[in-house]
């Protein structure tokens, strides 16, 4: 909402600078976003009067003017514009003047003449036909304005106005008018609001000869208030009209029409006008379109109608959509002599579906979607029918028809003094919240408040707190502590690890990525997710295909991230991300699963990223943790990739992404695990007791074996741990070969082995001895001889 | 014989000094303490001096015995230390050559200003709730006290999922509040953090997922002024001690009285500047006292409890926390991004 505080200064006197002004209102609940003073853009112009010109000597279109610009002696100015005459009154630029846009003018030589500064245009002053109908836009701007020679231009022009713009709340429209806005400053600055009551002589015959008005839907349409004109004289409006629509940010367009947008601003209540020629039966219908239906609307727009959506109607066809915009067959043109002004109240869901469903928010649906004051119509179209008097657009019609739907109850709450002071913490004294509710319009007889028409979102004592506060002042309120103190905060299990795998992940360096939820469908392809895993949470209405889906596997964005990086030259990189896939199921929420991925490239290799899965395990307490070859999963390579067993359920995979899937993200050799978060967490150990250190040395071999090479290092060791029984405390694999002279197929796996007894030092002989058994049970079992 | 020891001693001492190596002083000691040193040979000649005389030598050659094994020593220790001297000499590096370089992973701006909010409001004594993102609208928008019709359930604004539109992507964490009141009695202090949705295109402001951290708190006597102690605490905390802010009356419908807060613009300390747009301030988060629609919807009586909820987005913070100046580089984790935190 834009506010002219000269228009403001209508309803009520308030004496502030525009910052002031601004800072204020905006404490008090109409959040001021900006303010402008246009007149500051325009500096040293004034009005100046033609005393004598004549054609420049060296130029077939130039002239040199003398001006009278109030200082005694006449400026000589140059100028190429050919509508001047001498004793024309236009504005003077003079030397270091200042023009919107911050056009600087100086003094200087036209081809050689003297230029004491510029005569201006409408264009040059941000000013247009609108504006100034009498002036033209291609020459100077000749001042048909009462002024004298040396008057600052900026009252002449309307531009020593202050707009200030609010940021009216959803729950406000009130406030998208000039008395609303009024109203707040009113209280806010302790001021009076003057009120004032339409005054309509009317004389143009009984409107009730010529119109009927019928409300089909009264849901829909709670209330509909018309007047007609008659001997309407289409023609512009005058001046002070024009400025305060130009500042209001409407362009004016014909008396008529400007008077509607006029009241609208003044009043907050849209308002249309139509040739009363134009409605065949010589009514109107407020009732809900027919199947098949269409209007042209007055922008030119052919619109298809449905049954929903409320249209104004003659006897026959819509003449408008309800709320939205009025039609072409029914417009006011030069050729109108009678027209009838609507004044309603609509349903604001109703308006705002068919104005998105028309794909049309106008000034007056949005205002209306927001829900207005059914109070208001009659006032307003009173005030439309004076300014017609008063302007001489035509002569308005006795009699009114003011057809009531849906009768208005006002809303009626009980003050609970005490119960606002609790809920704000203050002590706030009863006078004071009285005289402030019935400064905002609220009658309060004792505890009875009722609420004025106007304020339908008032509803409940909190809502009265909220008035009583903002004026009592938000930044007064004591700020304090919680009390009843003694809760225990903390983060839970599952949170405490999630910070430790955030600081594990990190100390191994990964680097968080925060990525998005949803992904394209084309991701499962470029994943090769398996089609029964494709099943997704899909957005009805998303912004676009690339983010259409809710992911069911972290891969994608994963995958993606690296890629961004490695189109961004990042050498090496190593990153993880713990955050939900979305998995649907019978249930109408689907399953929202947290999820660890670590992904990384730049020179690693399964192992690498194998061993950081493993420290991250053991970090979190994960037991009886197993890898096992995973051939089938087809993001991943079929030899480099394995299943995460803890307990012996699937936790996780891990693995080399596969070539393919890998080359359609523009990646080459790259690593990823996604381990499942919350199932792991089920597997968690308890905390380890502390154990003894050992009190007796142990005993350390290493054995070397060939086998096939198909046998794994994990059968290998399972094998080496059950033959050596008790005192075997710890198998570590220390080297791998292939090659001569081992034959081809075989490879021999070398381990150390420590031996350890709790009771007593262990002898040679028992060392070999548990060898020989170690050995026995792999050529048994594994067919591994020593090397 | 004493001015043969005397004369024994000042040589020794001469040559002990002179001494620059350990071989060459292992020889000085041996040729005048050794089995045929000249002290030893000295003592031997003791026989041959009268009774008188011989205890009066026998100490003084003793005292030079002792004095020569001093200086050998002392000599030796003095060795030693330059021999070490010299070798740490050698040993010197460059200190300025750079460390071994240590794989060291980056926490993501995000996660740096969540832990830290979080921490504060644990101080306060507040729990961290959690809760679906594919959410019932029940949840996020009925309880919430927005009516079908009302303007942020256009599909305009929000993703949907469903057709009859009972299911959407939340549009804000307020539905984890709801769903811990339905099910834990007052006193209730929550923050819930997480990711929210809403139909806005990527630019350097917008993005279609976001991240919010709302809080809650629900008790008997829970006041305006306490909501605006709360969320001081926690700007000072996040910003510094001498953060200034202001509440101003704003509209929400799950709130009622609501405010926006504002702390004062920390690069122009309030005169107003291209940063704050010439306000002097900037919009930081929204709060208010919970409506008492939305606290009776979920079960608490609101003639006996009293709350108040704040709601804040993440990214805005974390922006200004860090001069971060386009919200997409949050969400394109570039290394060259990440590795600054």
């Amino acid at each position: 909402m834009v506010l002219s505080r000269k228009w403001l200064s209508d309803y009520t006197d308030i004496d502030a600078s525009p910052k002031e002004f601004a800072d204020k209102m905006t404490m008090s609940g109409s959040k001021v976003e900006s303010y402008r003073c246009p007149g500051d853009e325009i500096q040293n112009v004034v009005a100046g009067r033609v005393t004598d010109m004549w054609r420049h000597p060296d130029s077939d279109h130039l002239w040199v003017c003398m001006v009278d610009v109030g200082e005694g002696e006449d400026l000589q100015i140059v100028t190429g514009a050919q509508n001047v005459k001498v004793g024309d009154m236009v504005p003077v630029a003079k030397h270091k003047s200042l023009l919107p846009g911050g056009k600087r003018i100086e003094k200087g030589k036209l081809r050689g003449v003297k230029s004491a500064g510029m005569l201006c245009s409408l264009g040059e002053l941000e000013l247009d036909t609108h504006d100034f109908p009498y002036a033209i836009e291609d020459g100077i701007f000749i001042i048909q304005e009462e002024c004298a020679p040396g008057d600052d231009i900026r009252p002449i022009i309307g531009a020593d106005d202050v707009i200030t713009e609010f940021e009216i709340t959803n729950n406000r429209p009130d406030c998208l008018s000039v008395i609303g806005l009024a109203r707040e400053a009113a209280v806010t600055f302790g001021t009076e609001l003057k009120l004032h009551e339409p005054v309509v002589r009317g004389g143009g015959g009984n409107i009730n000869d010529h119109l009927k008005i019928e409300i089909r839907s009264p849901e829909l349409c709670p209330r509909y208030t018309g007047r007609m004109i008659t001997d309407i004289r289409i023609e512009p409006s005058p001046k002070w009209m024009r400025q305060r629509l130009r500042a209001a940010g409407v362009r004016p367009i014909n008396n008529i029409v400007d008077i509607t947008n006029y009241v609208m601003l003044e009043y907050g209540q849209p308002m249309h006008a139509f040739d009363y020629a134009c409605l065949e039966g010589g009514q109107i219908v407020v009732r809900t379109a027919e199947p098949g239906e269409d209007i042209a609307t007055l922008d030119g727009t052919p619109r298809a109608l449905t049954p929903d959506m409320l249209v104004i109607a003659d006897g026959k066809k819509p003449v408008g959509v309800a709320g939205v915009m009025g039609g072409e067959n029914s417009e006011i043109t030069a050729n109108t002599r009678y027209a009838v002004l609507e004044s309603a109240n609509f349903s604001g869901v109703s308006i705002r579906k068919t104005a998105a469903a028309l794909n049309m928010r106008t000034d007056a649906s949005s205002r209306y979607e927001k829900g207005l004051d059914p109070q208001n119509t009659y006032p307003a179209v009173q005030r439309a029918c004076e300014l017609v008097e008063l302007l001489g657009a035509g002569t308005v019609m006795d009699g009114v028809i003011d057809i009531v739907a849906k009768p208005y109850e006002p809303t009626v709450l009980d003050l609970c003094p005490d119960r606002i002071n609790a809920l704000l913490g203050t002590d706030i004294p009863v006078d004071f919240m009285v005289k402030t509710l019935r400064d905002l319009g609220f009658t309060v007889e004792g505890e009875r408040v009722t609420v004025p028409s106007w304020r339908s979102d008032v509803e409940h004592y909190s809502d009265l707190a909220e008035e009583v506060a903002r004026f009592w002042g938000y930044d007064v309120i004591e700020p304090t502590d919680l009390r009843g103190g003694g809760m225990a905060g903390g983060l839970t299990e599952k949170q405490s690890l999630e910070r430790l795998t955030d600081s594990v992940c990190r100390g191994m360096g990964f680097t968080e990525i925060y990525t998005y939820s949803f992904i394209s469908p084309s991701d499962y392809d470029k994943i090769a997710l398996p089609e029964e895993k494709r099943k997704s949470v899909t957005i009805l209405n998303p912004l676009g295909e690339d983010t259409s889906v809710m992911r069911t596997s972290s891969l994608p964005s994963m995958l993606g991230t690296l890629a961004h990086n490695m189109l961004n030259r990042n050498m090496d990189v190593r990153l993880y991300e713990l955050a939900r896939v979305y998995l649907p199921g019978d249930e109408p929420l689907p399953e929202e699963r947290l999820i660890l991925t670590l992904g990384e490239y730049g020179g690693y290799d399964f192992f690498h990223l194998k061993g950081a899965v493993e420290a991250l395990l053991r970090e979190l307490r994960i037991p009886d943790v197993r890898f096992e070859a995973e051939t089938a999963n087809p993001s991943y390579h079929p030899g480099r990739c394995a299943v995460i067993r803890a307990g012996g359920d699937t936790v996780g995979v891990l693995g080399q992404i596969h070539p393919a899937v890998a080359a359609n993200y523009g990646l080459g050799e790259t690593l990823c695990a996604e381990l499942d978060f919350l199932k792991l967490l089920e597997k968690r150990a308890a905390e380890a007791m502390y154990e003894p250190l050992p009190r007796f040395p142990a005993i350390t071999r290493d054995i070397a074996v060939v086998c096939d090479s198909s046998v794994t290092v994990a059968a290998l060791s399972d094998c080496i741990r059950r033959g050596g029984g008790e005192t075997l405390r710890d198998v570590q694999l220390f080297d791998i070969y292939t090659g001569a002279p081992i034959p081809p197929g075989k490879r021999s796996t070398a381990f150390s082995l420590t031996l350890r007894s709790d009771e007593k030092t262990l002898t040679d002989d028992h060392a070999d001895e548990t060898v020989k058994n170690i050995l026995a049970l792999l050529e048994s079992e594994l067919g591994a001889v020593i090397r | 014989m004493r001015e043969k020891l005397e004369k024994i001693k000042s040589e020794a001492m001469a040559a002990l000094s002179a001494a620059a190596a350990s071989d060459k002083l292992e020889a000085l000691r041996v040729k005048y303490l050794g089995k045929k040193g000249e002290v030893t040979a000295i003592l031997k000649q003791m026989g041959g001096l009268s009774p008188e005389e011989r205890p009066i030598i026998g100490q003084l050659a003793n005292q030079v015995r002792t004095e020569i094994e001093a200086a050998v020593a002392a000599k030796a220790s003095e060795l030693e230390k330059k021999l070490m001297e010299e070798k740490l000499r050698l040993e010197a590096v460059d200190v300025t050559i750079p460390g071994t370089p240590v794989c060291r992973g980056h926490r993501h701006p995000m996660t740096i200003v969540l832990d830290e909010v979080k921490d504060i409001f644990i101080g306060m004594g507040f729990t961290i709730a959690e809760g679906p993102e594919v959410e019932l609208s029940v949840y996020d928008f009925d309880k919430l006290n927005i009516p079908v019709g009302h303007t942020v359930r256009d599909r305009r604004d929000t993703f949907y999922i469903t057709e009859d539109e009972a299911v959407h992507l939340r549009c804000q964490t307020s539905p984890v509040q709801v769903r811990v009141m339905e099910v834990q009695k007052p006193p209730i202090r929550i923050i819930s953090p997480g990711r929210v949705y809403r139909k806005d295109e990527v630019d350097a402001t917008h993005s279609p997922m976001f991240h919010q951290f709302e809080g809650l708190v629900v008790d008997k006597g829970v006041t305006l002024g306490d909501l605006k102690g709360t969320l001081n605490t926690l700007v000072k905390k996040l910003y510094g001690p001498e953060t200034k802010t202001r509440f101003r009356p704003h509209h929400f419908p799950f709130t009622e009285p609501s405010c926006e807060m504002d702390v004062q613009c920390f690069v122009c300390g309030g005169e107003g500047c291209r940063v704050c747009k010439g306000e002097g301030w900037i919009e930081l988060l929204g709060c208010g006292m919970v409506h008492p629609k939305v606290l009776a919807g979920c079960g608490i009586d609101p003639d006996v409890y009293s709350g108040f909820a704040f709601g804040v987005g993440l990214e805005r913070v974390t922006m200004r926390r860090f001069g971060i100046d386009d919200l997409r580089l949050i969400y394109e984790n570039d290394m060259r991004f990440l590795q600054q935190f």
